[in-house]
């Protein structure tokens, strides 16, 4: 495993109180994998994938560890973390398309950035124009000021000067959001690129659109209020989701042209918890429309199929076949869900409740998935 | 980025233009007739004697032809460097009058606008980044800041001129002194300058400090700032950049504070009694030398003019955006 995170803890310091905006979040990413990050604006995503890299004043390390490449990283350490950005863990950051300074050539920001690490530019001179090349963009950027060049310049210039020094770990926050249909294809080809041409060993691509995971990501993990509630194969997650909130993203996908962001949840009311005070139990639970009374009790996140965790006290219900099953204790299951109950959740739709199954809401074959989210006909 | 220029000389043209017209126009609006102020202090007791001088002086002054023609007669003298004489010191026409005190002016202006900005600058940079220091410099620097001249100049001369007696108060040297290059009298002209260099310098200091602090404040927090430390650049870098962007607003903020320090500089001048142009402004005025006043004022345009165009041209070198603005403008 090139990352582990052990039941991670991070909180943003604030008058009213610690946000908790990661809360007790363990996953592993392989060597070579691009592992997606999804969820609602305000889950922690970002929160999550910062503090891998650069925990910013008002973050606070509350807890778990992070391994990378088997040893600890001392991410709350700023001083000894220094040494591994850049050369050990990197980002694009959310906001890749201002991340320049604005008064420096790109080129010679990027050799003062490197002289300050104690790398010489000219050793990495000919691999920088190398990778210029490979994004696509013409060698005259390195002469250019950042004003000079147009968005999404300036961010394929961010993904190479983040990864020049071909760093273990890459976070990639909402890398795609700003752009078209077509660039943003683009641009989660080029992040395979980068993993493929070994410029990075792991990806963490973040995004509230899970339509450029299904082409881009080998795993999925989704996240809400704070912690993750199911990962597993990408195709699995976007063919065959088991928990109630990954079902409702999936529903909600938007047509071609609408932002995400901009549209509530199809099918489910509300927003989600305030991280300051999050409730008990399931944080999902005040939208879900299958709650039932387990679910005022914090469901785990396990393994309920292999290479598939979830943290939802239906899907453990649905799956069934565990001990687990037995110590959920809760009456009335309908319907009796073997280990190998196929890709239908046989869902339980509660009057009143209009999440669509997922299955009715998308094609099932990834393959048509794909099209679908990146708008082809 | 010629066209750029020739677009930025044309509005400070239109400017010293504007600013001319309002200095001719203004000393003929003031109450009291020069003339007759002058010629009263003659004192004659003849009707036909007051009569002719009054003449001789109005034609000696030019006031004897339309006003139009007077305006007309003013730029022919402008570009004559030709500003007519003083009432005050007359016969000596009024240029002769500036040049003697210019230099004066200069000596304080020059230095306490260089070393506020510069040192403002190095100080706020300073305090952004270290707590003691910004809890002590940044009071100290608002005291300043919201200090009129008129009154921290009073208090340096009554404290450390006329209470302590630290330094001599009133004239550029020792009274009595016939200039000289010996070393006692250069030590009398820094002596008698230093109150007044000190009292512009700290008004500015602290306001450029307090500027300073809050740009680099906010540049630390921009995006870029975030990005370098995010991928580990040194905490020398980061400043660096913050620092050089922060400087850009500052350098517009001193064009905008040239007139607000020469402002600040008269008073001074008046309250030390120390012979530059901010002290023959006070002379003219109380003497209604109002050719006088208009030269000096003349003058002081073309100053702030040319140092604008200055500050426009060092704009320009350390802010590549605007090459690039010039470069859209131009095609
Ligand atoms: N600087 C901050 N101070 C306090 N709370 C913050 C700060 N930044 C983010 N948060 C809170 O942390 C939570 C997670 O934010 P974020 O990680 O940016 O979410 P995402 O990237 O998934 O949109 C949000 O609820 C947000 O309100
Ligand atoms: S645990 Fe309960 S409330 Fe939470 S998602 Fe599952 S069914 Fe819904
Ligand atoms: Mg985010």
């Amino acid at each position: 495993m090139t990352l582990e995170v052990d039941k991670l803890q991070i909180s943003y310091r604030t008058l009213r109180g610690d946000v908790r905006a990661v809360d007790g979040v363990s996953f592993a990413v392989d060597d070579g994998e691009i592992m997606g990050l999804a969820g609602e604006s305000g889950c922690g995503k970002s929160t999550l994938g910062n503090s891998l890299v650069y925990l910013e004043g008002r973050m606070k390390h509350a807890g778990g560890t992070v391994r990378l490449d088997g040893e600890v990283l001392p991410i709350s350490d700023q001083r000894a973390m220094g040494r591994y950005r850049l050369k050990r863990v990197s980002i694009i950051p959310q906001y890749a398309m201002s991340a320049l300074n604005p008064t420096r050539k790109v080129g010679r920001m990027t050799a003062e950035l490197l002289k300050s690490r104690g790398v010489r530019y000219d050793s990495v001179e000919e691999e920088l124009k190398r990778r210029i090349d490979l994004v696509g963009l013409p060698q005259g950027v390195l002469g250019m000021y950042p004003f000079e060049l147009s968005g999404g310049m300036r961010q394929r210039a961010t993904m190479v000067i983040s990864t020049l020094l071909d760093p273990s770990l890459l976070v990639a926050d909402e890398v795609t959001s700003a752009l078209d249909v077509s660039t943003q294809r683009a641009v989660g080809e080029m992040l395979m690129e980068f993993r493929d041409e070994r410029f990075v060993k792991t990806i963490i691509v973040i995004t509230h659109d899970l339509s450029i995971l299904a082409q881009v990501a080998d795993t999925i993990t989704v996240m809400y209020a704070g912690k993750l509630v199911e990962k597993a194969p990408a195709a699995t997650v976007v063919g065959e989701p088991l928990h109630p909130y990954t079902q409702a993203l999936l529903a909600s996908l938007p047509e071609v042209g609408v932002r995400y962001e901009d549209a509530p949840l199809a099918g489910i009311p509300g927003r989600p918890p305030s991280l300051l005070h999050p409730p008990a139990g399931c944080r999902f639970g005040a939208r879900c429309p299958f709650a039932f009374e387990k679910c005022s009790q914090d469901p785990p996140f396990m393994e309920l199929r292999p290479g598939h965790e979830v943290a939802c006290w239906k899907a453990v219900r649905d799956i069934g076949g565990t001990s687990v099953l037995a110590e959920a204790d809760q009456p009335g299951t309908e319907g009796p869900a073997g280990p190998g109950a196929g890709s239908e959740v046989p869902a339980v739709p509660r009057p009143g409740a209009q999440l669509a199954s997922p299955t009715s809401a998308v094609s099932p074959g990834p393959g048509e998935w794909t099209g679908q989210g990146t708008g082809q006909p | 980025m010629i066209g750029y220029f020739a677009r930025k000389l044309g509005t400070y043209v239109l400017a010293f233009f504007l600013g001319a017209t309002i200095d001719w126009g203004i000393p003929r609006l003031m109450p009291g007739n020069p003339v007759q102020i002058y010629v009263a202090k003659f004192q004659l007791q003849s009707p036909g004697a007051w009569e002719a001088l009054n003449k001789l002086f109005t034609k000696a002054f030019g006031l004897n032809v339309p006003v139009w023609k007077q305006y007309l007669n003013f730029w022919n003298g402008v570009i004559h460097w030709n500003f007519g004489v003083s009432y005050t010191q007359f016969p000596e026409p009024v240029s002769h009058v500036i040049f003697s005190a210019v230099p004066y002016t200069l000596a304080l202006l020059v230095p306490a606008i260089t070393l506020s900005y510069v040192l403002g600058n190095r100080v706020g940079a300073m305090a952004a980044r270290r707590k003691a220091l910004d809890n002590t410099i940044l009071p100290v620097g608002y005291f300043f800041q919201a200090m009129p001249y008129a009154w921290l100049a009073l208090a340096m001369a009554f404290f450390l001129g006329a209470y302590y007696r630290w330094f001599p108060i009133g004239g550029a040297y020792a009274q009595g002194m016939v200039p000289n290059a010996s070393w006692s009298f250069v030590w009398s002209l820094i002596s008698h300058w230093f109150l007044p260099f000190m009292t512009v310098f700290l008004v500015s200091f602290g306001g450029w400090a307090i500027g300073m602090r809050n740009l680099v404040i906010y540049e630390l927090e921009t995006d870029y700032s975030r990005y370098l430390r995010s991928l580990g650049a040194s905490e020398r870098l980061v400043r660096r950049y913050a620092y050089r962007n922060a400087v850009l607003p500052q350098l517009s903020g001193l064009a905008l504070q040239l007139g607000v320090v020469i402002g600040g500089n008269i008073v001074t001048e008046v309250v030390f009694n120390y012979p530059g142009l901010g002290n023959l402004i006070f002379k003219a005025i109380s003497g209604e030398d109002y050719f006088l006043l208009q030269g000096i004022f003349l003058f002081i345009i073309v100053g702030v003019c040319i140092a604008n165009f200055l500050i426009d041209i060092i704009y320009v070198l350390v802010d590549p955006r605007t090459r690039l603005s010039m470069q859209g403008a131009q095609a």
